[in-house]
């Protein structure tokens, strides 16, 4: 392994950190206000895929503009989601409960898009997604550079709404107490809604960036899954920059052990981190809900 | 009259004393039930002789296979509240122990196989340990999706590492038996380790060992308190289901002829027993028994009719839906809430003693 391919390998990891950062910060903004863990998200951001792909390949609408249709329709699939199921968990044992539950919404969202499109691999194609940029003596596809862009600016917006709104401040008060922001007329069960809407609605984002950098399947959404999965333990449950510093951690660390070792591996830098962490700190390395929720 | 417990979760995990409560006490009001197992052990034997057509058969090889992995998954998940969802690992585990040591040991294909199935469960039990050792570290939610994550760690070793031969899978040598009854020695072989496994189910429920697992379940710290030692107790317990499932495991590779990384270490394995156990009542003995004879019966049954896998997914993602949001409690405990309940009336109509009337209501509450 050169130099140069491990300085590629890193920049490559942090672009696409920032997509991963972006879907991780959804299912930790849903742990966090809800105590649910969304295993769906990876399934989710399938389905986002393979929206792009149909509004691309059947309707010709690019993949960007196609985000103004598909944004909408994740946040609502978030919203029924949340309504029709999520919330008729009881109190006690939700969090357990909620894994089994968004397990079977995963499950059924594979099984619909394998019944549409089939179990043959996908890729979303546009002009910025085959051509090259030259960066820094190396060539990438102009997409990773629009992801990383839009990753980063939607995240500045998601930081935004959570610290300086007052929606954000009734999403963390509820995140905090439930009772407590309730008592002080804080609608929890609107607020939960609308976040796990939001939390839905960035799949369709990062769902176009990684259909048009992978190629997928209807069952891809395991992989993804477990991936964000270890992200968000790795940055502590419910904390969102956590997920975001661990995101671009763990790409960075799989794309170099991707070069240096072999691709084949990569992934396995994702669940030996996980293991690794919650020997030493159970808890998460920014770990700080998931004391509270233990 | 079924007010209190109703409103309890389903596992009585987190809850009060209750939650374990109705099946034990009600254990003791009921007469013995050795005969009715009998009958039904009875049966499942006969099963072959009366529907000897091939695919029934099939079938139910198939169906006592998850049997066995729904009941032993419920040993630890269902006793002590810890969904585990990565029991796969042990599937996979077993399955690829008796492809791997048939090839390499040369074990002539034919009854002589299936003597590595308690291999298959050594090793499957001897890996529960360390993984185990890690996960068990973490509690509730954490620990779930933990048990996730190695599932998709072992996966991955089954793709890649270099004695699995990777996507291209092994091939088992199959047996030269007449094609009529060719499913039959797996059958048997399969009811054997079932009946054994549910023996254990039974022995661990009815021991200390199983009152300090619905400890753990109802309030690890206060049985940590107690003077449980719930470290040992839960490994232990992980270790013992992870036995029958590699056993389970083994017997679906002999019986497929062929084993690949996607089928032995299958996510919807995983989600498939805890939804058999949650269909039939999670904890209680028959249930996970009951969840699996009627889902795994009826997956087979779908997928030789449709032949389209993706259908059936979808119906079984709605069918755990349903489950539980409307039925958490699951079937046995269900049932067993209308039989109390239909005594109590019956006692209570009768000018019988009203007190035992109270008391069988407020246990099957």
């Amino acid at each position: 392994m050169s130099l140069n391919d491990l300085v590629h390998a890193i920049i490559e990891g942090v672009l696409t950190g920032g997509v991963y950062a972006l879907m991780a910060a959804g299912l930790s903004l849903i742990f966090g206000v809800m105590d649910i863990v969304n295993i769906a998200q990876g399934a989710m951001v399938v389905l986002a895929g393979y929206l792009s792909y149909s509004l691309s390949v059947h309707l010709g609408i690019d993949l960007f503009v196609g985000l103004l249709i598909t944004v909408p329709a994740m946040f609502a699939l978030g919203v029924v989601v949340e309504w029709g199921f999520m919330r008729r968990l009881r109190e006690g044992d939700r969090t357990s409960m909620s894994i089994l539950i968004t397990y079977a919404v995963a499950i059924i969202i594979e099984g619909v898009l394998s019944v549409i499109y089939g179990v043959d691999y996908v890729q979303l194609q546009a002009s910025y997604v085959n051509q090259s940029v030259h960066l820094l003596g190396f060539y990438l596809p102009y997409i990773y550079l629009m992801g990383f862009a839009m990753a980063v600016v939607l995240l500045a917006g998601l930081y935004f709404m959570l610290y300086r709104t007052k929606f954000g401040r009734g999403i963390r008060a509820s995140l905090q107490n439930r009772t407590a922001a309730d008592l002080i007329g804080i609608n929890v069960n609107r607020t939960r809604m609308l976040s796990v809407g939001i939390g839905v609605a960035v799949t369709a984002c990062g769902g176009m960036v990684f259909g048009a950098t992978n190629a997928f399947n209807p069952g891809s959404g395991y992989d993804l899954i477990s991936r964000l999965l270890a992200i968000v333990i790795l940055g502590g449950m419910g904390s969102i920059g956590g997920a975001m510093a661990a995101a671009v951690l763990l790409l960075v660390l799989s794309d170099v052990v991707a070069v240096a070792w072999s691709p084949l591996w990569a992934p396995l830098v994702f669940f030996a981190a996980l293991v690794l962490v919650l020997s030493i700190r159970p808890t998460g390395l920014f770990g700080r809900q998931a004391v509270r929720a233990q | 009259m079924t007010v209190p417990a109703a409103a309890e979760p389903l596992s009585g995990a987190g809850a009060a004393g209750g939650g374990a409560a109705p099946p034990a006490r009600g254990r003791d009001r009921r007469p013995p039930a050795w005969p009715l197992l009998i009958v039904v052990v009875a049966l499942f034997a006969v099963f072959p002789l009366v529907f000897s057509d091939v695919t029934t058969t099939s079938i139910a090889v198939y169906t006592l296979i998850f049997m066995v992995s729904a009941s032993a998954w419920n040993i630890f998940s269902g006793y002590s509240g810890y969904l585990a969802l990565g029991h796969a690992v042990f599937f996979g585990t077993g399955a690829y122990t008796v492809a791997l040591t048939e090839q390499d040991w040369h074990v002539p294909a034919g009854w002589a196989v299936f003597a590595l199935m308690p291999l298959a469960g050594l090793v499957a039990g001897a890996l529960a340990i360390p993984v185990g050792l890690v996960a068990l570290r973490t509690r509730r939610h954490t620990f779930v999706v933990v048990t996730i994550a190695i599932f998709f760690v072992f996966q991955l070793l089954a793709f890649n590492l270099p004695f699995t031969d990777g996507t291209a899978g092994i091939q088992l040598n199959t047996p030269l038996w007449s094609a009529y009854t060719y499913n039959e020695p797996f059958f048997y072989v399969t009811l054997v380790i079932l009946v054994a496994t549910v023996a254990l189910s039974w022995a661990v429920r009815r021991s200390r060992f199983g009152l300090q697992l619905m400890a753990i379940r109802d309030d690890e710290d206060r049985a940590l308190g107690m003077g449980v030692r719930v470290r040992r107790v839960k490994l232990g317990a992980f270790m013992l289901s992870a036995i029958p499932v590699g056993m389970a495991g083994g017997m679906f590779a002999y019986f497929l002829g062929a084993i690949y990384p996607q089928v032995a270490f299958d996510p919807l394995f995983d989600i498939a027993v805890a939804l058999m156990a949650f269909l039939g009542g999670l904890g209680t003995l028959a249930g996970p028994l009951i969840g699996a004879l009627v889902l795994e019966s009826l997956q087979q049954y779908f997928t030789l009719t449709f032949s389209n896998s993706s259908l059936y997914l979808i119906v079984y993602g709605v069918l755990f839906l349903v489950v539980i949001l409307l039925m958490p409690r699951g079937i046995v405990p269900s049932l067993g809430q209308l039989f109390a309940s239909h005594r109590a009336r019956a006692a209570r109509d009768g000018g019988g003693d009203a007190t035992v009337g109270a008391d069988v209501a407020g246990v099957s509450g």
